[in-house]
């Protein structure tokens, strides 16, 4: 790859280095690039989709369609950062291979790390989020509807602002912590970091706009009866998490600005001359970064807990003193973020201070695997492919947190510290703590959203030979990191005698792969063949969402729920209440009506973010003031929505159970 | 953040009857008002952010200058004066609002704005000095942090100015409407909040920059 694409001035760029040339890996990326854009923009006028694709999705503020637009979004991230995985996986299979250069490898290691965070594992979660929080507890959209369009619409810009890096002017290459000084216009002169700074800066917005959404939504917007402590688990960990984001992204929104501002505009802020202080960086990055962590992993707790309690036929154990653990979860998730970099010379007082809170972390953690054990005793526990996936994060995501606690020892670190073994151990929570979670809700909750459930035979193989591939991927390189093999380390030599466990790691990481091809031929297998169901509560449900039809209408509930209990639905089923709808119930629904205004607002972050890599200033200027006439317009706009008429309602609600007659 | 469309309930209760002020009285008014709050919740992170960078780099000058020899602390009250009435007047803004007088509104409102940009003149005009001085924000570390710092409230303080002039537009336009009450209450506490922002950069910076620097 060309990495000299310096030079890149306003106005001024070299149009031969615009694209990025000379590697045939990238080469076949942009034909296929070209490809999949010709491809879909004439099936979509071939079949006249245009209309129904802008009507029916762009312009939705619908909380369960931007939910399934961020999932789409988030496979797609999925497949991308995982081409990089196996790019990687396959230049260290062997040693002193020369499948990928020091620089591109540089470049996918990065690309990977942001993409599999931020574009894939954040979207994910708040995908089912907006798909469920609103169902959970029992209201009709989230608070702003339409802002929530908008965060979808920033981060989808942000995502493709960062994925068009690898074609066009270069990827970064710092790694997904993007440390300075390494980092900075001096040892990075190309605009690849560019395309971090800003790419994530728009995201970001997007993704502090969902936190401050979500928390109005469940403060304000529960049903009657839905007390803070009658809330389903996964609404209680999405509130947290959202606070959480209001509380940590404004830091990466500073960090990124002043990086943006060291390297386009020549200040100080962390560069190594004019006073500027490197481990300034570290310390913003990882004051977000730590708790990014737990902004991810506390939903995919939550989608745990309501999977187990389901499929055990039992209530939640210790409720109260799960929503206590996110809670100090949450909290020392803030007093953490010295242990990323223990051997950057804080010096052994602080060290240890920063040692004990991340100890103290794992008690929370432990309460709450104790829990989930315990919800399953005694229960009347069915192997679905979703509970399994639960089941396997329990001693997955153990062997993951005991490895923490070695991590988290500040003595011992620096013997791990830069290793392999580090890299295992986060992949071994965030996986089976994010990423088994996600499957888990989608086997889950997909007959909610589509009628009809996914393949179970098929989520099996999809499970086996994720598992596998995942500790066959992810096991030996604990051993590699005591070994000393160094991560980000693009090869290394045949005398280490590291080769035999890199290549049980790639082959683990092939089988991985088709478990996610598992997954992608499930969705498909069940979209064209699986029995359209249209079950209400095919896993016999205990929150709320299951008390609506499947699909659910665009109205979610006809007649809001009342609250009796905890577990709301199964409180409603054995007490027979609440169940019917009566015809005099059905009110007329007010429903906000569908905008374009964030897709054009994502359509000129993204335009301005694009010129702003490019050091292009007046363009971006001018594509800024797109911006500020998007904000304009949206503060004029006094569209009251509109209403759907009772006889609309019963005429939907008749397709799924029986509108009685009147009571009176 | 401007009005949302319902999507619960349009009334609380009827307005006329409501004890409650025009900004409160539909659910999305106040979750419009409670959002507003969480979002200052995170803007107060984004400045603690920057003060904690400027605490940091503050004294690194670099061989350039330092506080003692660029502040113009005459200019610097003047404007710390222009920016504590804004708010005062902006006060007196909302209590005209709950009186029901539009006219009282939009005049204080005025009032508000003139000496909001009032302010900015004068910090463009700081900042011209500076530079002028030779202290940029390439210069060193400490100016990087002060430049962004200052900026980024100045920043606030400009876009305030362009949105409210947008919230006086449709106040002109609709009069007082639970939509509007709601705008204007909520560019209120956006107004006291840069307000409250810029007693910390006068504390933190200029005073703490004489005494210290």
């Amino acid at each position: 790859m060309d990495i000299n694409i310096t030079e890149v001035r306003l106005m001024n760029i070299k149009w031969d280095e615009f694209f990025v040339t000379g590697d045939p890996l990238i080469l076949g990326a942009q034909i296929s690039i070209v490809l999949a854009i010709v491809g879909i923009v004439g099936g979509l006028t071939y079949f006249k989709k245009w209309k129904w694709l802008w009507k029916e999705w762009l312009t939705t503020v619908d909380h369960k369609r931007i939910g399934i637009m961020y999932i789409i979004s988030a496979v797609l991230m999925f497949f991308r950062g995982g081409m990089d995985g196996l790019l990687m996986k396959a230049q260290t299979s062997r040693p002193e291979l020369n499948f990928l250069d020091a620089q591109h490898y540089n470049e996918i290691f990065t690309t990977h790390g942001v993409i599999m965070i931020l574009f894939m594992a954040m979207p994910m979660l708040i995908g089912l989020m907006n798909i469920i929080i609103p169902l959970q507890i029992g209201a009709r959209d989230v608070a702003y509807p339409q802002l929530n369009a908008l965060s979808f619409w920033l981060f989808f810009s942000g995502a493709m602002l960062f994925n068009i890096s690898f074609v066009i002017g270069g990827s970064p290459d710092a790694g997904w912590t993007s440390y300075f000084p390494l980092a900075g216009k001096e040892f990075s002169p190309g605009i690849g970091n560019n395309y971090y700074a800003i790419a994530l800066q728009i995201s970001g917005i997007g993704t502090l706009m969902t936190g401050i959404n979500f928390i109005v939504t469940i403060l304000k917007m529960r049903t009657k009866g839905m007390t803070l402590l009658r809330m389903p688990m996964f609404t209680w960990t999405t509130f947290i998490t959202s606070i959480l984001i209001v509380a940590a992204f404004p830091i990466f929104t500073v960090a990124l600005g002043l990086m943006m501002m060291d390297r386009l505009y020549g200040t100080h802020f962390f560069t190594l001359s004019g006073g500027g202080l490197d481990m300034l960086w570290a310390n913003l990055f990882w004051l977000w970064g730590h708790p990014e962590v737990y902004i991810v992993i506390l939903p995919a707790f939550g989608i745990y807990s309501e999977v187990i309690a389901t499929f055990s036929r039992k209530r939640l154990y210790g409720y109260n003193s799960m929503i206590l653990s996110i809670v100090g979860i949450a909290f020392l998730s803030m007093l953490v973020w010295v242990h990323h970099f223990y051997t950057m010379g804080s010096g052994p007082a602080v060290n240890s201070v920063f040692s004990i809170t991340t100890m103290l972390i794992a008690v929370p953690t432990g309460i709450k695997v104790f829990n989930w054990l315990f919800t399953m005793r005694k229960g009347k526990i069915r192997m679905t492919t979703a509970m399994m996936w639960s089941l396997a994060f329990i001693p997955n995501f153990l062997i993951g947190g005991v490895t923490g606690v070695m991590l988290a020892m500040a003595a011992a670190d620096y013997q791990y510290h830069n290793t392999l073994f580090l890299v295992a151990h986060f992949h071994y929570t965030l996986i089976p703590g994010v990423v088994f979670a996600v499957f888990a809700a989608l086997y889950y909750w997909w007959p909610k959203v589509f009628g009809f459930r996914l393949n179970e035979k098929i989520g099996r193989w999809h499970f086996w030979l994720f598992v596998i591939g995942f500790n066959m991927t992810f096991m030996p390189m604990f051993f590699l990191g005591l070994d000393g093999a160094v991560r980000r380390s693009y090869t290394y030599s045949a005398e280490t005698g590291f080769a035999p466990l890199f290549l049980v790691s790639a082959i683990g990481a092939v089988i991985m792969a088709s478990g996610f091809v598992a997954l992608c031929y499930n969705m498909y297998w069940s979209i064209r063949y699986a029995k359209r169901e249209n079950e209400a509560d095919p896993w016999n449900g205990r929150t709320l969402e299951w008390a609506t039809a499947s699909p659910v209408p665009f109205y979610n509930f006809a007649k809001l729920p009342e609250v009796k209990s905890l577990d709301a639905f199964w409180h409603m089923k054995k007490h027979n209440e609440g169940l019917e709808l009566h015809e005099d119930e059905i009110e007329e629904i007010h429903m906000p009506s569908n905008s374009g205004l964030p897709v054009y607002m994502g359509i000129v972050f993204f335009i301005a973010g694009f010129f702003l890599v490019f050091e292009w200033h007046v363009l971006a200027l001018i594509a800024g003031l797109g911006v500020l006439l998007g904000l304009a317009l949206r503060s004029f706009d006094y569209d009251e929505g509109y209403h759907v008429t009772k006889e609309e309602v019963k005429q939907i609600e008749s397709s799924w159970r029986t509108v009685k007659g009147g009571r009176n | 953040m401007s009005a949302q469309v319902n999507t619960a309930h349009s009334h609380i209760s009827d307005p006329g009857k409501s004890k409650l002020p025009l900004e409160y009285q539909t659910l999305q008014g106040q979750m419009n008002i409670l959002g507003f709050w969480i979002f200052l919740g995170a803007e107060i992170v984004l400045f603690a952010t920057l003060f904690g960078v400027f605490g940091v780099l503050g004294t690194r000058y670099a061989g350039g200058p330092q506080p003692s020899d660029i502040y113009m602390i005459k200019e610097v009250l003047i404007q710390t004066v222009l920016l504590l009435t804004s708010s005062f007047t902006c006060g007196l803004a909302i209590t005209s609002m709950r009186q029901g007088s539009l006219k009282g509104l939009i005049g204080w409102m005025v009032v508000t704005l003139l000496l909001g940009a009032g302010f900015l003149v004068m910090e463009i005009n700081e900042f011209a000095h500076y530079v002028h001085e030779g202290a940029t924000m390439q210069t060193s570390a400490y100016l990087s942090s002060l430049f962004v710092l200052l900026g980024t409230h100045g920043l606030h303080v400009t876009l305030g100015i362009g949105w409210a002039i947008l919230v006086i537009i449709q106040l002109l336009q609709r009069g007082l409407t639970p939509q509007t009450a709601t705008k204007t209450f909520i560019i209120g506490l956006y107004w006291h909040f840069l307000d409250v922002i810029w007693i910390f950069i006068f504390t933190f910076v200029y005073l703490k920059g004489l005494v210290v620097g």
